[in-house]
């Protein structure tokens, strides 16, 4: 079991439904977010390239914020999954300093928070409330080492990417270009 | 024109744009424990060398600092947590890819070697007191009663004296780790480019010395001893020059995200701030002004040692912010 997302940036258009459909199923305090829209411009006028972008925890198989946790409470779940356990977070902040794409946040009661590809729905079969609810269907989630799963299919038929790979961080979160 | 516009961020000021989760308590702590090593290292050192009534100060004297250091640098870890009920967990595990963890289990041997080893010395303290400050000693002389008071206790602290030898050794290679400890605390963040640096270990650890060294130099009375332990200075900056020079040849030799980080210090926005307070002020004004002294010119000792100790605090500070702020950008 590798749980893994592919994100279409084509398809894309940065409405932030995801964004607001991760809050209200996480219970996210107000003023934070587990996930983000990132819109960026590259190049140089009139030669614009525009990337559409529904970011969040890469749930990376060489994590360094699992590595730099002191007490274990960054730990990998079953399918690859990166979480933290509330109880075991001192707040020290050392994955937030170790996370190349800064997707974690202090918690206004101390621990440490972020994505968890809502652990709680895909371990019941269902989807991530941000999959589940994006309106041009850009996004996709499942299983890689299943071949037929929604994920593969579409990352064994079109070009993809990962943020930062430089990093080693290997990345779970794949962006098709 | 090349750029990059991110419109919709995610909304956490504590992230966007520069990360702002450490703040002043962690290079408190990174000082207060590189200086805790340094201290502990020459009292070890001087000691096994069988030095210790020679470099007084060094092994009795200065080592007193070191728990009240650590007390200060512990707890102002302990601000920075933002789980504050839970940091006993620190302790319910050992990981040993997390500097973090074996760090703390470090300073979990270090502190009570560093106090068992003044209790072993507390006799001398207040002899030294009563020798040179009496007024001083006037007002502590009931913590010298309560402390000697029963014999058991007395027994104790002679039992210490006769096990220093082990001490020391154990105090020398902790020191050590402690040292480079603070240092890859964090080289290990590979998302922050300044720090992912191995010469950052090192680069602490002499640091840490030289400001020990300069400590037990300001408090010393002894001329031998301040003359050995300003030779040593002049040599761990020179070190540290070096291993600063060779950061940036590193980064300037890398990736383009460590050129980036280079290029905050060289033009960027550290650049005065660093090169003035760190290099200029805290390295090589007390090169020349002991190097002066070297060849026979009276300088007061609270120069070099204050400056040394100053260029101490502002790398820390200076790396921690500028670390932060350095970042891969994609």
């Amino acid at each position: 079991m590798r749980y893994a997302m592919a994100i279409d940036t084509k398809k894309c258009v940065g409405c932030s439904d995801c964004v607001v459909a991760c809050q209200t199923e996480n219970n996210v305090p107000i003023g934070f977010c587990r996930d983000w829209v990132v819109e960026s411009t590259d190049g140089s006028y009139p030669q614009l390239v525009l990337e559409n972008r529904s970011e969040r925890c890469n749930h990376c198989e060489n994590s360094p914020c699992v590595r730099c946790c002191p007490t274990g409470a960054s730990h990998y779940e079953e399918g690859g999954i990166v979480t933290v356990t509330k109880q075991d977070c001192i707040g020290c902040s050392a994955c937030i300093q170790s996370c190349p794409y800064d997707a974690r946040y202090t918690h206004p009661e101390g621990y440490v928070d972020k994505c968890t590809f809502c652990i709680q729905l895909v371990t019941k079969g269902q989807k991530p409330a941000c999959v589940d609810v994006c309106p041009t269907k850009c996004m996709y989630f499942g299983d890689l080492d299943n071949p037929n799963s929604e994920v593969s299919l579409i990352l064994a038929r079109r070009k993809h990417k990962t943020l930062i790979p430089e990093a080693g961080t290997n990345p779970q979160v794949y962006f098709l270009i | 024109m090349k750029e990059e516009v991110i419109v919709s961020g995610r909304m956490n000021e504590n992230i966007d744009p520069v990360l702002q989760a450490w703040h002043w308590e962690i290079p408190t702590y990174l000082f207060l424990g590189g200086l805790a090593a340094g201290i502990l290292f020459f009292a070890a050192l001087f000691y096994l060398q069988g030095n210790d009534s020679k470099y007084r100060t060094a092994v009795k004297i200065a080592p007193f600092i070191v728990p009240i250091a650590l007390a200060l640098g512990l707890f102002a870890l302990f601000l920075d947590l933002t789980h504050k009920l839970y940091f006993w967990k620190l302790y319910t595990t050992i990981k040993f890819e997390s500097p973090m963890s074996w760090g703390a289990w470090v300073l979990m041997i270090i502190t009570p070697l560093s106090i068992m080893w003044i209790l072993s010395y507390s006799q001398e303290l207040f002899d030294h007191w009563k020798l040179n400050y009496p007024k001083v000693y006037k007002r502590f002389k009931w913590v010298e009663k309560l402390m000697f008071k029963w014999k058991n206790v007395r027994d104790f602290y002679s039992w210490i004296g006769t096990q220093r030898k082990i001490i020391a050794w154990v105090m020398l290679i902790m020191a050590i780790v402690l040292g480079v400890y603070t240092g890859i605390l964090l080289s290990a963040f590979n998302a922050r480019p300044l720090w992912n640096t191995s010469v950052l270990g090192m680069l602490f650890l002499v640091s840490g010395l030289s400001t020990g060294a300069a400590t037990v130099m300001w408090l010393s009375k002894n001329e031998v001893e301040r003359k050995l332990l300003s030779r040593i200075d002049l040599i761990l900056i020179i070190i540290e020059l070096f291993l600063i020079v060779h950061m940036f040849m590193g980064f300037l030799a890398g990736t383009q995200v460590q050129i980036e980080t280079a290029n905050m210090f060289l033009g960027g926005d550290y650049t005065l701030i660093f090169w003035i307070t760190v290099v200029f002020m805290g390295l090589l004004l007390p090169l020349l002004l002991e190097f002066l002294e070297y060849r026979g010119y009276h300088i007061p000792v609270y120069l070099p040692a204050g400056l040394i100790i100053f260029g101490g605090v502002m790398l820390r500070i200076i790396l921690l912010e500028a670390g932060q702020a350095s970042r891969y950008l994609y």
